[in-house]
């Protein structure tokens, strides 16, 4: 048992816990913060995406140790951004949302990518989603979804 | 009134995309227990002895000596037991449950749990029928005698899984009258039924709630009713809230796939005239038939695809294997037939070296033609006008001519199929008995209640959308919740792609008479039940008749380049075409059709599984490939409007028809890319060195 701290949507956390846990089960089960999921759990789906300072990363394969003193934001975070709105009108619109298994991780990798290329092209899309599995939409309408938040958003990127 | 089809946001979006949706694995229950499935070991054996540990306090082992009921999950055949009792016939099997509040402390049980077996050989071979069909049209006997020419080709496929994002899963307590469980499910109904015959109980005994399902593509047809009969067992023993969630591996090793298949198809031909045709067609049940049976028949049904064949002799067999049982995937039997009728009419047209577009359009049914049972396709076909459209968007014949030549590692394939909308046969009307109801509240709310899951399909909105434009009120007025058994009827299943046209069909009768009827301020109830209609007459036993009240239909073209020295091939491009009588939401059908496709190509190049042994060697998204969005063409999709009379405002059944083209265009496409024919998918780098190395 370690207190682990580290700043989560932008509040500092504290945590007693075993420094191995994986910062998905420590998000979900005891911050209970359940927008990230586990589609995998072997940092291959993208389901379980966050932010870990800024960076887009698989929290099923961070250790809580590794977040200490870190950056952290989830979903839920981004949620009551001006961006996170702007992605979420974005992936409405364009249909974007099947099952919804994935779309907290795909609005993440999102996110990241239009932080990296706020005109971002086709391929800089595909490219920035392809850590994200989606067996529903065949995607394409996520990246037209991307394509609109990065118009809509002028500016804001 | 806007046209129906007029795309609205999805009502869910908002939620989903935060991350605010309930998904069972989001279900938090004080104190809920922690469960894990022990499995076989073997693909064989018998079970002779089994010694557990002793277990400390608050923890427990479930097993067949708890089942109060029967044994058996209620699927079609009781074949498959709840828990192992004496044997195991595939590799992991469930046999128990250990149970704890701890997670660490259950999976050190398990290691302790002692079970010896008599291992017994295995069965791999595809020799064990279980299930036979056999069925003809006209008389192919005769024609035998007259052809001049008999073609023959065997067409192979593999497995496929589901993999949807969201692995398997269920949590459940007992609130003191009733077990209640909430899972990630396709089909309420079909889980209450197995519980009550495992629980020997009342009807109102159990009670089943869907959960937000993160996505299902039939995988969670049959099977949730298993993990459904094992946590309410443990419930009733240890009446504590349980949930039994999978991960990914053990989701993708034990649960139901799509049917590896051997297809044999064999013209008669006559002057460059197909006469009669026989195909035989052999499915890999897995260990247990479960709808193996139904999948069968829906592929022997597809035999002759969008082809009108006069003379037919058709025959099926499910095969029993020391395997994972398979069962429902998106398509249902008819994607590995019409990847084999497919192929064979280009296999034929260049065997008698003939315009392969030419001699399909021979035989492309038209209304009025008598289907492959005899039955008739009553409604309009608008392929020729879909056809001529979908040609000039891909400049198909130009890219067919140029690609002929070998140096240009392109080529252009091109599938015509279609889908039988709803259950097959007479199972709507026998075995479903559909109903649905209408509640209009005194606040003038009206409830949608029916057993049709939202899975990611958008049943939430499109239904909520169906009801608000006939009775002319604000999406807002209508509500459509997760469905709950102690509240919903029995509408069926969510299979089939019969939810919009048949459920929808039973709704929007029912709004129609709650407007007439609307009286503002009151309670009211209305209830619609399914009634087949007269002039459809199905013959279960000789497969003669109306298989289906409609058809749905569609053209698949696809574009792809090979790469001449690592044999990777890339999917370039597509365009389709469907025909689905009427989108209720343009933008809902639009998503099908692009999700179909990329599982549709899957199938046909990409995803490998298979097993050795009876253990299946592709565990995780690690080994068992997908498209990524690195992989994924721009997919061109035209919709066009052929109301059916009897679906609402038009609706025919569209999720399945958008996957069931994709195997059969990419390997028509990379058969012209490499210049050799093909009969086996998925269509591999590997497959395709074989080929090319095969002169
Ligand atoms: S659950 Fe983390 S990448 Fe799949
Ligand atoms: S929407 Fe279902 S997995 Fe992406």
């Amino acid at each position: 048992m370690n207190d682990i701290t580290f700043e989560l949507n932008h509040e500092q956390v504290t945590i007693t816990a075993d420094p191995s846990l994986r910062l998905l089960d420590v998000l979900r089960d005891r911050l209970h913060l359940t927008g990230a999921k586990e589609g995998c759990g072997e940092g291959e789906c993208g389901a379980c995406s966050v932010l870990i300072n800024d960076q887009l990363a698989n929290s099923c394969l961070v250790p809580l140790a590794n977040v200490h003193k870190q950056r952290v934001t989830t979903i839920e975070g981004i949620a009551t951004t001006k961006e996170g709105k702007l992605l979420q009108q974005a992936y409405s619109k364009e249909g974007a949302v099947q099952c919804g298994i994935c779309t907290p991780g795909m609005m993440m990798a999102s996110y990241a990518l239009l932080k990296k290329h706020p005109h971002p092209t086709r391929e800089q899309i595909q490219i920035g989603l392809s850590g994200n599995l989606c067996r529903c939409t065949g995607y394409n309408m996520i990246f037209r979804a991307i394509e609109r938040a990065a118009k809509e958003g002028e500016g804001t990127w | 009134m806007n046209d129906i089809s007029r795309s609205i946001p999805k009502l869910d979006s908002v939620p989903k995309a935060f991350g605010n949706e309930r998904y069972v694995n989001d279900i938090r229950y004080e104190n809920a227990l922690y469960a894990k499935t022990l499995r076989s070991p073997h693909a064989k054996a018998r079970i002779l002895r089994r010694r557990y540990p002793e277990l400390p306090a608050g923890y427990h082992i479930i097993d067949h000596t708890h089942v109060p009921g029967e044994n058996v999950v209620n699927i079609i055949a009781d074949d498959q037991p709840v828990f192992a009792a004496d044997r195991v016939t595939y590799y992991q099997e469930p046999i128990l449950l250990v149970i704890g509040p701890d997670k660490r402390v259950v999976l050190k049980l398990m290691k302790d749990i002692h079970i010896e077996y008599d291992i017994e050989v295995p069965q791999f071979e595809w020799t064990d029928s279980v299930v036979h069909y056999h069925f003809t049209k006209g008389n192919l006997a005769k024609v035998k005698e007259q052809a001049d020419k008999v073609i023959r080709r065997e067409y192979h496929s593999g497995y496929q899984e589901q993999l949807y994002i969201e692995p398997q899963g269920m949590i459940g307590y007992h609130d003191g009258k009733q077990v209640i469980l909430e899972g990630s499910l396709q089909c309420p109904y079909y889980v209450k039924n197995a519980l009550i015959r495992t629980l020997n109980c009342a009807d109102d005994y159990v009670r089943v709630r869907q959960a937000t399902v993160g996505g299902a593509f039939g995988g969670k047809e049959e099977f949730p009713s298993l993990i459904a009969c094992q946590l309410a067992v443990a419930i009733e023993v240890i009446r504590k809230p349980i949930r039994l969630i999978y991960e990914r591996e053990e989701d993708v090793e034990s649960t139901t796939k799509r049917h590896p298949s051997h297809i044999t198809m064999t013209a008669y031909v006559k002057d460059n005239e197909i006469l009669g045709i026989q195909s035989e067609v052999g499915l890999d049940g897995g260990a247990n038939i479960g709808l193996s049976g139904v999948v069968l028949s829906r592929a022997l049904i597809a035999t002759t695809g969008v082809y009108t064949i006069d003379h037919l002799d058709v025959t099926g067999d499910v095969y029993r294997t020391n395997t994972v049982p398979n069962g429902a995937f998106r398509g249902f039997g008819a994607p590995q037939m019409l990847f084999a009728v497919e192929m064979f009419m280009h296999h034929v047209a260049a065997e008698l070296k003939v315009d392969a577009l030419a001699f399909r359009q021979r035989y492309l049914a038209k209304q009025g033609d008598h289907t492959s049972t005899g039955g008739t396709f009553r409604d309009p076909i608008i392929m020729p006008e879909m056809l001529s459209r979908v040609l000039d968007e891909s400049d198909y014949l130009n890219k067919r001519e140029r690609y002929a030549s070998p140096d240009s590692h392109r080529g252009i394939g091109m599938s015509w199929v279609l889908h039988g909308c709803g259950f097959t046969g007479s199972g709507e009307a026998t075995h479903i008995k559909a109903r649905v109801k209408l509640h209009k509240r005194t606040t003038d709310e009206v409830e949608i209640l029916i057993a049709a899951v939202d899975m990611g399909q958008g049943v939430k909105t499109t239904m909520t959308k169906l009801v608000a434009t006939i009775l002319d009120v604000p999406m807002s007025q209508v509500i459509y919740d997760n469905p709950d058994t102690n509240f919903v009827p029995d509408s069926g299943p969510t299979v089939a792609s019969r939810t919009m046209m048949i459920v929808g069909g039973l709704v929007a009768r029912a709004a129609r008479r709650l407007r007439d009827e609307w009286n503002a301020g009151e309670d009211q109830w209305i209830e619609e039940r399914y009634v087949q209609p007269d002039y459809i007459k199905w013959d279960e036993t000789t497969f003669h008749g109306d298989a289906y009240p409609a058809y749905s239909w569609g053209i698949n073209i696809v574009e792809v380049e090979v790469d001449p020295a690592t044999y990777e091939v890339t999917v370039l491009e597509t365009w389709n075409i469907y025909d689905v009588g009427k989108a209720i939401d343009e933008q809902v059908i639009l998503g099908q059709a692009d999700g179909g496709q990329l599982q549709g190509l899957g199938l046909g190049y990409l995803e490998v599984m298979n097993h050795k042994q009876g253990v299946i060697q592709q565990r995780n998204v690690t080994d068992y490939i997908i498209s990524t969005s690195v992989d994924t063409p721009p997919m061109h999709n035209y919709l066009m409007d052929n109301p059916y009379p009897l679906g609402p405002y038009g609706a025919k059944g569209a999720g399945e028809l958008t996957l069931v083209g994709g195997a059969p265009a990419v390997a028509l496409a990379i058969e012209q890319a490499i210049g050799k024919e093909i009969h086996e998918i998925p269509v591999t780098p590997e497959r395709i060195m074989e080929l090319m190395n095969d002169e």
